[in-house]
């Protein structure tokens, strides 16, 4: 099967004071459809930074990456933005919803930028956010939404393009135990049920739990890479 | 994204943030609005000066008595009383004068009925229609006869009219009191307007000289002597005939000082225009100074809310907008906004420089230019704060502007 995501040799080096730091240090990994990939290790392991190359949200120092078979390292700003915009679903550590705007009027923003027309980008987004359960709080905003809730709407957010990667940095880090469940459940779910693609950042042990692959990172290098048989449910 | 999209999104933009927008169409508005309503002042009492000068003609010489030096302190022009009516005829007689009016101004109390008002009254010659150019509006002007008689009558100024007479009935053959004493109205003037700030020319009442000095001033001197030469380029050589004659008259001789000046109107002129652009010149200098502190407000709106924004920046290229669909929705809010706020702010300025002519009773001119440097100076701080941030975080990586801090 081809390989919705694939990198050779990805190295990332930040200058920072005249010092330069090597935040990926040569890291290889494919990942095919249908995966829900945990990306575990200490801090200032590098996983953010892989996922934010990944998400072509910043640019490898060097390295190959073709994305669905295609290299994407030539791109320019507007192709970037474009295969963010259908090919990708950000999950943050802190929601990142626009504030004052309803969690309907969040869930269509990546369809206005697609071009969407509006009644059917309400259906979709509707849709969406049905599927994540939270069809009930359309026109609430975001500070009248609990934490996981708000996560719920940044996953409706994430699906409305549907992107052949979800990506999801720490997205339980600003939970509470019960809500992080849910919302782990909630991944779990999406790839189990509706084959949804995932890749997930975390350095906790439980929430890795939920992924069917776990690839440990540590100084900028994956030291391990392995399937397991999900041990949270 | 076409264009109807962008203006969508930047509404959207603008209602969710509506304190900041309000605030920053503010410093707009006021910026715009102070300077409608200074410039609008400077510039009447410049117009208002010149139509004054332009309706008293450019034969105009005006006599008035020198300073009088008591105990080694000068008392300004005027304070001396050293003219007479007979220098006025003897003024008259001079080639190239047209004709002389004398001027026996005092300030007193008149009243018609119930009605009663404090205004300038001038005691004057039948020449004076002719030597001020200012017609009659209705009835006679003071004869000949009048003068030689002392006669108590008066010629009222339309804001006299207006005041004394608050009900529309004529004035003409009706009896007033000047300072007490009754003097019967026989005409009205036409309207002449301000000749500066809060100098109303129609607040007056003219009288024969004589009457003024007999009845108001108990005094034998006058207060001015207004000349009109024949003829406009003559008017320097009968400043100094009459500048001889009169010190022949009063017996000065040199290194004496004068006991009177003679001004012609160009003089007049040529001061009252300086005093005009210096007022101007400071009026601009305020307005200059509000619309800087209105730029400063929403600079400072701006420039606070650059994080929010930058980290909305990232938030909005992570999901898929352009670097150009960014700045086009950033600009649009900028112009709508400056737009919105230069067009309330001509709205209030004009309103309020009706307010202050309607109340203070100034001139003013509402200046097209001042209109337009003013709208444009804002929108451009508007346009250049609301979009420089922008473009600033759409250069950065979408992952640097969403961690900016
Ligand atoms: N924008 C940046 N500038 C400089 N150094 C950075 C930047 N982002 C990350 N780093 C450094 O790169 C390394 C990896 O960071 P990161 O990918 O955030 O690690 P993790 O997500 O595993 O905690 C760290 O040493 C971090 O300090
Ligand atoms: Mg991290």
């Amino acid at each position: 099967m081809q390989p919705v995501v694939e990198v050779r040799a990805l190295e990332k080096i930040y200058a920072l004071d005249g010092q330069s730091i090597l935040a990926l240090a040569g890291i290889d990994v494919e990942i095919v459809p249908g995966e829900f990939v945990a990306v575990i290790g200490p801090s200032a392991s590098g996983k953010s930074t892989f996922m934010h190359i990944v998400g072509m949200l910043d640019v490898p120092t060097t390295g190959r990456y073709l994305l669905e078979g295609r290299d994407v390292s030539e791109l320019d700003g507007d192709a970037r933005a474009d295969i963010r915009n259908r090919r990708f679903g950000f999950v943050f550590q802190s929601y990142n919803l626009l504030p004052r705007t309803s969690a309907l009027e969040n869930v269509e923003l990546p369809m206005v930028y697609a071009g969407v027309p509006e009644a059917r980008r309400r259906s979709i987004a509707l849709e969406k956010m049905e599927m994540v359960g939270i069809a009930q709080l359309r026109d609430h905003y975001p500070n009248q939404m609990s934490g996981g809730q708000q996560q719920r709407v940044a996953i409706a957010r994430a699906l409305v393009n549907d992107p052949g990667l979800i990506l999801a940095d720490e997205p339980t880090g600003a939970l509470d135990s019960k809500s992080a469940d849910e919302v782990m459940r909630l991944f779990a779910d999406l790839n189990e049920k509706n084959g949804i693609t995932i890749m997930l950042v975390t350095h906790e042990p439980d929430v890795a739990a939920f992924a069917k692959r776990l690839v440990t990172f540590r100084d900028g290098r994956v030291v391990s890479d392995a399937q397991q048989t999900r041990t949270a449910a | 994204m076409n264009a109807r999209a962008t203006m969508a999104l930047a509404m959207r933009a603008l209602l969710r943030n509506r304190s900041r927008s309000l605030l920053t169409m503010l410093g707009v508005i006021i910026g715009v609005a102070a300077v409608i309503v200074t410039v609008a002042i400077g510039a009447g009492a410049r117009a208002s000066v010149q139509q004054r000068i332009a309706s008293l003609g450019s034969n105009l010489l005006i006599v008035q008595p020198g300073s009088v030096t008591a105990g080694g302190a000068r008392s300004g022009a005027g304070g001396a009383s050293t003219l007479t009516a007979q220098d006025g005829m003897a003024v008259a007689a001079l080639p190239g004068v047209a004709a002389v009016t004398p001027t026996v101004t005092v300030r007193a109390q008149a009243v018609a009925g119930n009605q009663n008002w404090q205004t300038l009254v001038n005691g004057v010659a039948p020449t004076y229609t002719f030597v001020r150019s200012w017609p009659l509006a209705s009835g006679r002007f003071i004869s000949q006869d009048d003068v030689a008689r002392a006669a108590k009558v008066a010629v009222l100024g339309q804001t006299v009219v207006q005041n004394l007479f608050p009900n529309g009935a004529s004035p003409l053959g009706q009896n007033i009191l000047i300072s007490g004493v009754p003097f019967t109205v026989v005409g009205t003037l036409t309207p002449m307007g301000q000749s500066g700030p809060g100098q109303d020319q129609d607040d007056t009442i003219l009288v024969p000289y004589t009457s003024a000095m007999e009845r108001l001033t108990g005094q034998t001197t006058v207060s001015a002597l207004d000349v009109s030469a024949t003829n406009s380029t003559q008017v320097t050589a009968v400043q100094t005939e009459i500048t001889t004659l009169l010190e022949q008259r009063h017996r000065i001789v040199a290194p004496q000082p004068d006991d009177f000046q003679v001004r012609n109107l160009q003089s007049v002129a040529a001061a009252a225009s300086s005093t005009g652009a210096v007022m101007e010149f400071l009026l601009a200098g305020v307005a200059a100074v509000s619309l800087i502190v209105g730029g400063i407000g929403i600079m400072n709106i701006m420039l606070v809310s650059v994080t929010e924004r930058t980290r909305e920046i990232g938030l909005r290229m992570a999901l898929g907008a352009r670097a150009k669909t960014i700045l086009r929705q950033f600009l649009t809010e900028a112009v709508m906004l400056s737009t919105a706020g230069g067009a309330i702010g001509i709205c209030v300025g004009i309103a309020g420089t009706v307010l202050v002519s309607l109340l203070a009773k100034w001139a003013t001119v509402i200046p097209l230019s001042g209109i337009l440097a003013s709208v444009a100076f804002s929108a451009l701080v508007g346009i250049f704060f609301g979009y420089y941030p922008a473009r600033k975080a759409s250069l950065l990586s979408p992952i640097d502007a969403l961690r900016f801090e």
